[in-house]
Formats: structure tokens, sequence, C-alpha cells
């Protein structure tokens, strides 16, 4: 654990990517292959389960530091993360240890089986055995919250360097449903056959935000369609069999099972990329998916009401070959032969071409998009591969502007983790006839200089103190901009806003310019 | 009720003596524990403070403040009012001070921290009736780094970035934490380069007999290429700064209680976060009010609801009093 440890140390304490690629590189040198293999798991993402509830770690880190549980849930929101207090509260260890990172993870899972005594048992002479980092790592990995600053990029990049692979090859493997125990280092990493995995995706290839389309060129050569309102997903058929993957890398095959027809209609060896969306003779508001999304298995009912269809617009395998480098152009032609013949009962749709003769004509497109349940429009660069990752010039999404209302602060909440002891959570409200009606949440769009002004106001204007929320008096405006608004019964207002965060902190507008529920109700019969 | 104190809209007032301590609005008689801004406020009539003091509060107030000084455990009768300081460990100087009226003792902390420093007078415990404790950092959170593994870290970190070339850029309060860090570093790394708020500080404790290892002030001729590998200390505020840019390349760290928590420590953006606070930790509160034997703890500046539920659930009679002290600021906005 202190390797492990010490890498978490060096990453924690720098903000210099040759730093933390080094670090890395050198873990993946020196450390056993089982420590490597957690360290892959957990720098991607794959946490172990949540062992023990955290109301028992809490009872148990107080009990264990002298102290009433009240002062550990007062601490609590001061530091912000629940493993750091746990690691800040308890004594000095008694002893020193040094087991592997791999022995701890083990530890986990043995006490997973153990009733609740031993347990607590366990998970004392745990604590009391390791020291301050040691013991915040080992309660992440507890608490099933292990993350860390590192980008999955960064890591591969130091696989890379450590291992002497390709970058790109490395990124391939490590896609996919393995974790530690499925698996070993030899298996995932220096095994020679990617293609064996049925399932296997190819990493997603990311969009830029355009700023400005006048640097873009003549606009033929772009390959446009909108930009769907849906799920990325990627569908892959190989061997008879059909895995769709998320942006997220998680299979999404049970949720939407009726993608599984497609078997039948597109020949093995086809990987495509697209957009899942709820889909009755065209698309649905996104509010329609989103019943589908939280559902891992779909009752029969829900299937009738929202039915869901792949907007496809790339093709990365064909016939079982990997054709990410050829030209797009040459991938959508081979993605439309592929699709022309297609019953319109099956639950694919090709994405259709978006054309104008000049940037101006397609600024007017894509003003139209939401009448489209679009957010946009997308562009990619007809002669470009189809590459891995964020890389800038190829692929640009350009959104249609937000939608923005003006709206009080009435409450604040301070946040956790980088933002603990810091106001960043507010509730905002509208005008409604004397009062104000609140009707929505945001927590981002701010500077850090802005939100500490923000956060000393707050302290000498509480009205009230619920809890971790503060009222304040209605006076700081901010402008609240959102990607969609929906109907929600649910809400005091009776709306509901998609993606909202605080654009800007209006200094210059007075509170009685600010917008009303009536205007939010305007904006939902028109956009809603 | 009457007391040996009270508190009033001006400060912590003594009605037996006539005067107040720390006040934070102009008075005719202030007693001052320490030469920290939010402590030590212009515009009183007469101060009173402890000889060790007195330099740095004469440079920051003017020379022609009435300042009257005394030295520690001393005893100076006004009017009704037996007082005498006693120190406080904070910074150079600092006390707590005690007052007794017929027979009765009451002691305010100021700030204070229970291990010794190696720079200020030790913290002394003092008997009293009641103890009105500061608590800045009164949750079971902060528990302070022993201060050889301190001068280790602090010297590894200085030792490293010499080694490839790189600035150490230090930020610390200039009174007290700037000083307590020049004694722990290892002059022999390289040269130290002070920020001039820092330096104008190091002069006043030098000439008052407080040895510190030589440094240079950075002034705009200073040619930061033939000082690199340097340690740079400058107030936190000046970390980030245009003045910070010229030290290129550089590695930049905070000295403060609060880098014991890790969510702060990266919203400063720094690459390094030293845990050292010239305020007591959790067990150094808890210690000091132990050691008084006073059974009324008012507890004032810090987690002060907090602190005082866990007081009362040890059994002291305590009670929270607000006043205008700011501790060790939080975001580093340059209070003392």
């Amino acid at each position: 654990m202190k390797d492990f440890a010490r890498l978490f140390t060096t990453l924690d304490q720098t903000t210099r990517t040759t730093v933390k690629v080094a670090a890395m590189a050198t873990f993946f040198e020196t450390a056993q292959d089982a420590d490597k293999l957690w360290c892959v798991a957990l720098f991607s993402g794959r946490r172990p389960r949540r062992v023990i509830t955290t109301t028992r770690l809490r009872e148990w880190a107080a009990e264990q530091a002298g102290i009433p549980l009240w002062l550990f849930e007062e601490s609590y929101p001061v530091v912000g993360d629940l493993a750091e207090t746990i690691a800040l509260v308890l004594p000095p260890p008694a002893s020193e240890s040094d087991w592997p990172l791999h022995h701890w993870i083990g530890e986990l899972q043995r006490l997973s089986k153990l009733d609740e005594a031993a347990q607590k048992a366990g998970i004392l002479a745990a604590w009391d055995s390791l020291d301050r980092t040691e013991r915040f790592l080992f309660t992440k990995l507890l608490t099933g919250g292990f993350r860390i600053g590192v980008s999955q990029k960064l890591m591969t990049r130091a696989l890379a360097q450590a291992t002497g692979q390709d970058e790109a090859d490395l990124t391939h493997k490590l896609m996919g449903a393995w974790t530690p125990e499925t698996t070993t280092w030899a298996a995932l990493i220096e095994a020679h056959d990617p293609g064996a995995d049925l399932s296997r995706p190819y990493p997603f290839y990311l969009a830029y935000q355009l700023e400005d389309a006048d640097t873009l060129g003549a606009p033929a050569d772009w390959l446009i369609d909108r930009k769907w309102d849906g799920i990325r997903g990627q569908l892959v058929l190989r061997g008879g069999t059909h895995h769709l993957w998320s942006r997220g890398e998680e299979l999404m095959t049970d949720r939407f099972p009726e993608l599984g027809q497609l078997v039948d209609y597109l020949p093995p060896g086809t990987v495509i990329d697209g957009e899942v969306l709820a889909w009755r003779d065209g698309p649905l508001p996104f509010n329609a998916l989103q019943k589908r999304i939280g559902r891992k298995s779909v009752p029969k009912k829900l299937l009738a009401q929202v039915p869901v269809v792949l907007m496809a617009y790339d093709l990365l395998e064909q016939d079982g070959a990997d054709i990410r480098d050829r030209p797009l152009d040459q991938r959508r032609a081979a993605l439309e032969a592929l699709t022309a013949d297609l019953p319109g009962a099956a639950p694919l749709r090709l994405s259709p071409e978006v054309t104008g003769e000049s940037w101006e004509a397609l600024a007017a497109v894509r003003a139209d998009s939401r009448a489209h349940n679009a957010e946009g429009l997308m562009l990619k660069r007809r002669d470009s591969p189809y590459l891995s990752g964020r890389k800038k010039g190829d692929w640009w999404k350009w959104k249609v502007d937000p939608l923005t209302v003006d709206a009080v602060m009435i409450y604040a909440q301070s946040g956790s983790g980088r933002r603990a002891n810091l106001f960043t959570d507010f509730t905002f409200a509208v005008r409604d006839g004397e009062g104000f009606t609140p009707f929505t949440k945001a927590y981002s769009g701010l500077t850090d200089a802005e939100f500490r002004e923000i956060t000393q106001w707050v302290r000498r204007n509480t009205l009230q103190r619920f809890g971790p929320v503060r009222q304040v008096p209605p006076v700081l405006v901010f402008e609240i901009a959102f990607e969609g608004i929906q109907e929600s019964p649910r809400h005091k207002s009776g709306i509901a806003l998609r993606f909202p965060r605080m654009a800007r902190w209006r200094h210059d507008k007075p509170l009685a310019e600010i917008n009303t529920l009536a205007d939010l109700h305007a904006m939902l019969e028109r956009y809603g | 009720m009457s007391g040996v104190l009270t508190f009033t809209e001006a400060g912590i007032y003594c009605p037996a003596g006539d005067f107040w301590i720390d006040p934070w609005r102009p008075v005719p008689r202030a007693l001052i524990t320490h030469g920290h801004a939010d402590h030590a406020r212009e515009g009183m009539g007469r101060y009173l403070a402890t000889d060790a003091a007195a330099p740095v509060m004469r440079h920051r107030l003017g020379t022609e403040i009435d300042l009257q000084t005394t030295p520690y455990a001393a005893s100076t009768r006004i009017k009704d009012a037996t007082v005498s300081f006693h120190p406080a460990g904070h910074v150079p100087g600092s006390a707590q001070i005690r007052v007794e009226v017929g027979g009765e003792v009451w002691v305010v902390s100021g700030d204070y921290k229970t291990v010794d420093d190696g720079l200020s007078e030790a913290f002394e415990p003092v008997p009293c009736h009641a103890f009105i404790t500061e608590c800045t950092f009164g949750l079971p959170v902060f528990n302070w780094t022993p201060q050889d593994v301190l001068a280790d870290q602090i010297n590894a970190w200085w030792g490293d970035n010499a080694a490839a070339g790189r600035f150490s850029l230090l930020g610390a309060y200039a009174l007290g934490k700037a000083q307590r860090l020049l004694r722990l570093v290892d002059p022999g790394t390289g040269p130290i380069l002070t920020h001039g708020a820092v330096e104008n500080t190091n002069a006043v404790l030098r000439s008052q007999g407080i040895a510190l290892p030589a440094t240079e002030q950075v002034t705009p001729e200073t040619d930061a290429k033939a000082r690199a590998g340097a340690l740079v200390i400058a107030p936190p505020s000046a970390l980030g700064s245009a003045w910070a840019r010229r030290f290129k390349p550089q590695a930049s760290a905070f000295a403060s209680g609060w880098m014991a928590l890790r969510g702060v420590r990266r919203r400063r953006a720094a690459d390094r976060g030293f845990i050292v606070s010239d305020h007591a930790d959790w067990q150094g509160l808890n210690d000091a009010i132990r050691a008084t034997g006073a059974e009324r703890v008012f507890v004032t500046h810090g987690y002060t609801g907090q602190f005082r539920r866990w007081l009362a659930d040890q059994g002291y009679d305590a009670q929270v009093v607000r006043t205008e002290f700011d501790g060790e600021s939080l975001d580093g906005s340059q209070v003392e």
C-alpha cells in the first residue's frame, strides 16, 4: 500500500502532467502485477462495490476517535469528504504495515462476507495499521467512492511508457466490461489478440464546441448533420451477438433490447456510432428517453410507450475490419450502403445530411434545431479519420444558443471536495406576483473568485439555516442558462430545466427586472 | 451578572480596570495580546503590550502611539484590577492576558498554540476561573504535523526543486509564520529571498535579537536568474501575482493549518500545502483549556458553535462570544 499511497500523494500534489505520467509509469514498472491491474482498474473508474454502509463507518470512526457522533457529523461538511474526515479524526496508528494494494482490496472482499461485528473488528484493525494517506485511500475504497484527478488518457500514456506498447492499442484493450476479478495483467495488457473479445468497443471520438464557423473554410468540406438530443451509443455486432456501449464505456445492451433485432438485419463485424433516441415517427423529446435511461431492464409497457432507435452517423468496423483510418466520406458511403435497404421496422435510422450554401444559411438551419428536438449541428471534416478521444479540428459541435432567464438567489449550500467551505450550490427564484418562486438549482459557471465573493456575502447575509442550507435575502441576480424546459408537477414552479448553470452574475440587473414565473411558462409553451 | 470581563460593542472590557483587551473600536485604554492586525488596531488612546511585542506594534501602528510595555509575568495594577501578560506561543511577543479582580481570575488567550515553535516564547498555561479562548481550528479534524516532520517535508521539497533548477515559492504570513519557517529550513540548500512585507518584519525581529538566517529582499532590480533554486517567502496573497511570476520555473506551496484539508489545498492551486499553523490544533485547544483548571470557558473566533457544544459535553460552563477577530483566514487573504 505504501507505493500506491506514494503514487497517490505525488498525483495529488502536482498540477504538472509530466510529473503525473512519470509517477504512474514508475508504478507500472515496479509494482506487482495484481497491484498494477487494480491501479488501472481504479484509475479507469472500475471501483470495488461499497462494502459497508457509511453510517456504520461514521459511528466506528467517531468511537475510535473518542468524539461524539454529532461532532463527527459537524466536521464532515468542513472537510467535504467522508473518507478524509475519517482519516483526519482517527488517532495515530498503533502499528505499521505494508501489505500490497491488492491485499487490502482482498480484505474488503473478505469483510463483505462477514457479520457486522467481524467487519467492525477488521476495519478498526486496518485503520490502526495504516498511516493517514493509506487510511484515506482504504476508506475511499470501502465507501466505493474512489476517484482520482487523473484522466484515463494520462494513465494510458503512462502505461504506454511503462510497457512500450502503442497508446491507441492500450486504449482499446482497456475498454469493455473487464474487472480485476475477471482478468489478469497478462491477459489484459500483455496478451496480443485484442479482437478476441466480441464485445470490445472502439474509443469514442469526441467533438469540441465551435466558437466561430467562419474559421472552418468552405461548408462543402464538411459533413453536417443534426446534433441529436439522445444518448451517444456504439453498437457492436460481432459473431451473432450485439453490444451497446455508452460514451462512459458502460454496457447499455439490456436497457435497449429492441436494438437486438439488428443482428438479423446487419452483417456480423459491424460497429456503428450513433445516438440512441426515443422515436415515434420522429425523435421524441429527451425527457421521454429519460424514462428508459434509469431502467436496467425494461417492462413491455414502457417498450411500447417509448420505443428507441439508433440514429447512425458513422461506421467504424465493416466486415470485421477496423475502418477508422478511412476518410469520413468513405465511411459514410459504406454506412449508407449498409442501411439503404433496411425495412422501416428496423430500429436504425441514418442521420440525414444537412446542407447549406454558406455558414449564414447553415446558421439559420441551426437556429431551427429545437423544432427538430436537436441541440444544434455536428460538423465533421469529410476527409478526417475516426480518432479517439477529444482532438481539436475535425469534429465540432455547433450548439444552438442556450435559453436564459434572469433570476435571484434565495438559498445557498456549500459544496463538497474541492468546493468544501465555499458556497457553490444555489437555489434560484423568479418573481411571482409580490413574492418569489424557486424554480432551479445551479452549481457551475462562476469563477473561483466569484464563488469566494459570494461565500463572504452569504456568511454575512444569512437569514436562516436549515442544516447545511442558508436562506439569504433575494439580492444577487444571475443569468441562468439551460438547454431545455419541461413540465414537472413535482416542482412548485411546475417546470424543470435541463443542464441549468450560471451564465453570469448580473451585477447590473436590478431585482425588479428579473424574469417572472409567467415568463417561464411562456417558454414551456414554446420549447417544452 | 457582573464579571471580571464583559463583552461590549468595542470588544472585551474590564469594568474594574476600565480597559479593553484587543478592542476593534477606538477606546481610551487597550491591552494588546499581539501585533496581528485583527488584535492590534489603530486609534486607541493608550496601549499596553509585552516588551517583545512592542517593536512590531510600533512598526505597524506608528512610533507615535502611546505604548506602555511590560515583561512577561509582571503584575500591573490598573484601578481595581491586576493584570499580567503570559506567553501564548503564537508569534514573538504574543501573550495571554490575566486579569484578577477581588480574587477572581479571568484569562484572555488571544491567539495561541501549545507547541513550541522554536521562535516564539513557549505557551504557559495560566490557572484561572474563566478562560476566554480562540478556537480557529476547534474541530477534531485539525491535528498538526510535528515540527521536526514538517521541517523535513519543507527541506525535501526545497531540495528537490533546487536540484531541478526550480524556485520554491512559499506563502506564509509575514509576522510569525514566515520567521518560524525561516528557522526550520536548511539555509545550506540555497539562497533565501523574501517579499518586502516579510523582510520588513524580519528586520524588526532581528533588531530585537531574534536570530534568522540570511535573507535577501526581492526588489525590481533583483536578478532572479542568478538565484535559481532559491526559496522565496512571501505573503499568501503574493503567490500567483505578477510579483511571483518573475520566478521561473517555480513550484509553489502554502503553509497554513487549512492545508490539512485536501479540498482547500486543491482549491488554492498551489503544488503543495504544508500543514503549519500558529494556532492550537484540536488537541492543543483541549490540553490548554484543561490546564487552566477553568470551569467557565468563553469561545471566540473559529468553529465556536461546535466547540462550545463539545466543551459543554465535557462538563464546562461554555458560551460563545461574538468577536471581530479573524484567526487564520481560510482563503489566504492577508489578515493576521
